[in-house]
């Protein structure tokens, strides 16, 4: 071998050859391109569903809140107050105040059915009643559009996830839920969390409409600082009057979401490694019959002196530009299809509908591409070493 | 048939080739199989007894509760043969993670409602000699090693007893095994008596109701009797086939459906290109044979037929393995751990993807094929 510069040389001369002949081949080349770039559009669409199911859950919840539950419930389904049960929780060290009091909000949530829009059947959808300070302690609160509830009015706003998602949520709309009647009189966003897929109304209004007496559910708190967490916890948790547990919002939500994303995340890799396999049979498939059909080009070359190594590496070269193509071409359609595709789904800890995007992130697109290239990498490695071991002599015979 | 092994040296010429089709299309078929069975999984997860059962829930949601006494009234109702309630519990068996059903139901009638779980009439008879009994399906039972004679403490998160304790301990008296193979054997039922005297709250009060009519051409007819009856009282119903709540339940999770569809659609469209273009290679590079044969008194729609059968056959070979090494691995059950129980290949999918492999095979050999049959001995022959 005749130096660094002169092998670099030959394996340029050797990829271009391949890759100038790939029109030729443009049957089989495309095959090979599109196969790798279905598995990388579904690799990304599928983890996508988890990634945005993830983002929702972790914009629902702040460092500096917390959320208080009946000690030994997971949700807030299963938990229960009594109003001077939050009144104590609101009177705890810790929290953040406005000049009305405590950033506390006591919280009850029932579930009304409602027809999804994209299926036409019976959706969970979670109807939350607020007190005042629910708008103070949840960060980014935005009404949208038209205005809140007024305290002691049987009125509701509606997140905007839960407009999009459920029919007969627009402004002016009436939801009927058994024998009551709420009007919408706003909608509302919350910075993509959880809260955008609820209805909202009057705590007050709530318990006298299911008949819940002066009992709540969960109480939604502001601290005054993150670092005061653990001052408010053991206030309570100490508190003889009290058996709670008490979470940061971003742990509750985190927790939460653990189940959907853990089930999507192993199917979608199992469905992907399925995809890939078989898009290796067809990078191998393509790259041998590049091979083959170079055959004399490839001993004519070595006769001439090229080394095997710059043959095989121009190989492998040509393979990895055909899978690079199919990896961004599939990162490409993921992201267009995708990115921001507005569903909902059943988050079974709250036993009702979570509104979120997909999220095609910069992470998957790499984690795309990287599958593409390792794709490529297999794909042309034996077709290169059988180019590179071919016997001179008899490669030429069939000049 | 006297063409068999012409087709099969056409197929062994590029032993290589011929491998990586058939193995691109055994993946797609292994992968149509998996597919198949996450759906079945997530959508079709419950037996279904029928058209001749209807489910009754509270009107403005299921966690809303039904009233103990409706029972009765319902059995009034003209074309009722039975009404049987269960509710929901929401226990954790050792861990929120071990997540299983269990429900209190009155068992007696509940096991004439479900002739779908099959118990063994002595353990049915100690069932309903024992107040604290229970009996747990086959598949939870094998999961946590639990034998008969088993006290099982569960801690309920919706419900005390009255001295406030949330841990309700049940003696497993039978393990039930399912009819069907989709017949969800996770769930464990015990008694409803034992389960109202000890409730420190909600007495009276049951999740959900399911019917049996005597007619099932009049299910229809009798939902409707059954929402009228208590249409205007503090607890109204919506009552539908069982059918029916089961799938709203499923596209709860969403539409299934065609998130599988529409991966099952890349996945063919890619093989279809894969293998198609594979054989209009095999067919170019024969073009001279082909021409030998028709020289030699083959007619145009044997050849056409050779070239045929040939995809046909790779495609049906690849089809045939892809679905066995699917089936294969979806009786080694549920790949996420507990998440997905109902986790199995259905049958009726396996024909269908054995359909898909003979259209695969004929749609990638039908060009190549027409192209051979269309081809002229003499420029065929100049070519070689």
């Amino acid at each position: 071998m005749a130096g660094p510069i002169n092998w670099l040389s030959q394996v340029a001369s050797v990829t271009k050859f391949g890759l100038l002949s790939i029109p030729q081949r443009r049957g089989s080349v495309s095959a090979a391109v599109i196969g790798i770039a279905g598995v990388v559009a579904v690799l990304v669409g599928v983890l996508s569903i988890a990634a945005g199911f993830r983002k929702t859950m972790n914009a629902s919840g702040a460092p500096d809140a917390a959320i208080v539950l009946r000690s030994g419930a997971d949700s807030e389904m299963v938990s229960g107050f009594l109003r001077q049960d939050t009144r104590t929780i609101a009177d705890a060290p810790g929290l953040a105040r406005s000049d009305k009091g405590p950033l506390a909000s006591a919280e009850l949530f029932v579930i009304i059915n409602l027809p999804k829009r994209s299926t036409g059947t019976d959706a969970n959808v979670p109807l939350r009643g607020v007190e005042e300070e629910a708008f103070k302690v949840r960060d980014n609160f935005k009404m949208v559009e038209g205005r809140r509830f007024e305290p002691g009015k049987d009125e509701v706003i509606v997140g905007i996830g839960a407009a999009h998602q459920f029919a007969g949520l627009e402004l002016g709309n009436k939801i009927k839920a058994g024998r009551y009647e709420w009007p919408v009189v706003g909608i509302f966003s919350a910075g993509g969390g959880t809260a955008e897929s609820e209805i909202w109304t009057d705590a007050s209004v709530l318990q006298g409409t299911y008949h819940r007496g002066d009992s709540f559910q969960s109480v939604y708190t502001k601290l005054s600082s993150p670092s005061s967490f653990q001052q408010f916890k053991d206030a309570l948790t100490t508190d003889p009057r009290l058996n709670v547990k008490v979470l940061r919002q971003t742990d509750y939500y985190a927790e939460q979401s653990t189940a959907v994303t853990r089930l999507i995340t192993t199917l979608g890799f199992l469905i992907a490694s399925l995809m890939a396999v078989g898009a290796v049979f067809g990078a191998l498939n393509t790259m041998y019959s590049a091979v083959s059909a170079r055959t004399r080009e490839i001993a004519t070359l070595r006769a001439l002196g090229f080394g095997s190594g710059s043959v095989v590496v121009s190989v492998l070269l040509e393979s990895l530009v055909l899978a690079l193509l199919g990896g961004v071409i599939g990162a490409t359609v993921a992201y267009v299809a995708f990115n921001g595709f507005q569903t909902a789904t059943m988050n079974f800890q709250s036993f009702s509908q979570v509104t979120f995007a997909f999220q095609v992130t910069r992470q998957l697109l790499i984690q795309g591409i990287v599958w593409a290239t390792v794709i490529g990498m297999i794909g042309g490695l034996f077709p290169a070493l059988r180019a590179a071991s071919l016997p001179i002599a008899a490669a030429l015979r069939e000049l | 048939m006297k063409f068999i092994h012409l087709i099969w040296s056409n197929l062994r010429r590029k032993k290589l080739r011929t491998g990586l089709t058939l193995l691109s299309i055994l993946v797609a078929f292994v992968l149509f199989g998996i597919l198949s069975s996450i759906k079945q999984a997530l959508a079709g997860g419950i037996s279904l007894e029928g058209a001749n059962r209807l489910v009754v829930r509270q009107k403005v949601s299921i966690i809303n509760s039904l009233p103990e006494s409706y029972k009765a009234r319902m059995e009034r109702i003209p074309g009722v043969a039975l009404a049987v309630h269960q509710t929901w519990f929401g226990g954790i068996y050792q861990d929120a993670k071990t997540f299983f059903m269990q429900n209190p139901v009155v068992p007696e009638e509940f096991l004439d409602m479900h002739p779908e779980f099959i118990l063994s009439p002595e353990q049915k008879k100690a069932w309903l000699e024992t107040r604290t009994g229970a009996i747990v399906g086959s598949k939870t039972a094998d999961r946590f090693h639990w034998k008969i004679g088993d006290k099982i403490p569960i801690q309920s998160s919706i419900w005390a007893q009255t001295d406030g304790n949330r841990v309700w301990e049940f003696d497993i008296v039978g393990i039930y095994s399912g009819r069907d193979k989709n017949t969800d054997t996770t769930p464990l039922f015990f008694r409803y008596d034992y389960f109202e005297e000890a409730r420190a709250r909600a007495k009276g009060e049951v999740g959900w109701y399911t019917i049996r009519v005597k007619d099932s051409s009049q299910a229809a007819d009798i939902a409707k009797k059954v929402d009228q009856e208590f249409e205007n009282s503090p607890y109204e119903t919506k009552t539908e086939p069982e059918g029916a709540f089961v799938q709203g339940w499923a596209k709860q999770v969403g539409n299934i459906a065609l998130i599988t569809a529409s991966i099952m659609g890349a996945v063919f469209f890619t093989i279809l290109l894969v293998t198609g273009n594979t054989m209009s290679q095999a067919v170019r590079e024969r073009t001279g044979e082909l021409g030998v044969l028709k020289a030699i008194g083959f007619s145009n729609t044997q050849v056409l037929g050779l070239v045929l059968a040939e995809s046909c056959l790779v495609a049906v070979l690849g089809g045939v393995l892809g679905l066995g090494v699917a089936w294969l691995i979806a009786s080694g059950g549920d790949p996420t751990g507990g998440m997905l129980p109902q986790f199995f290949f259905p049958r009726r999918d396996l024909l269908i993807g054995l359909g898909l492999s003979m259209a695969l095979g004929f749609v990638t050999g039908i060009f190549p094929a027409l192209s051979a049959m269309r081809l002229r001995v003499a420029d065929a022959l100049r070519r070689m």
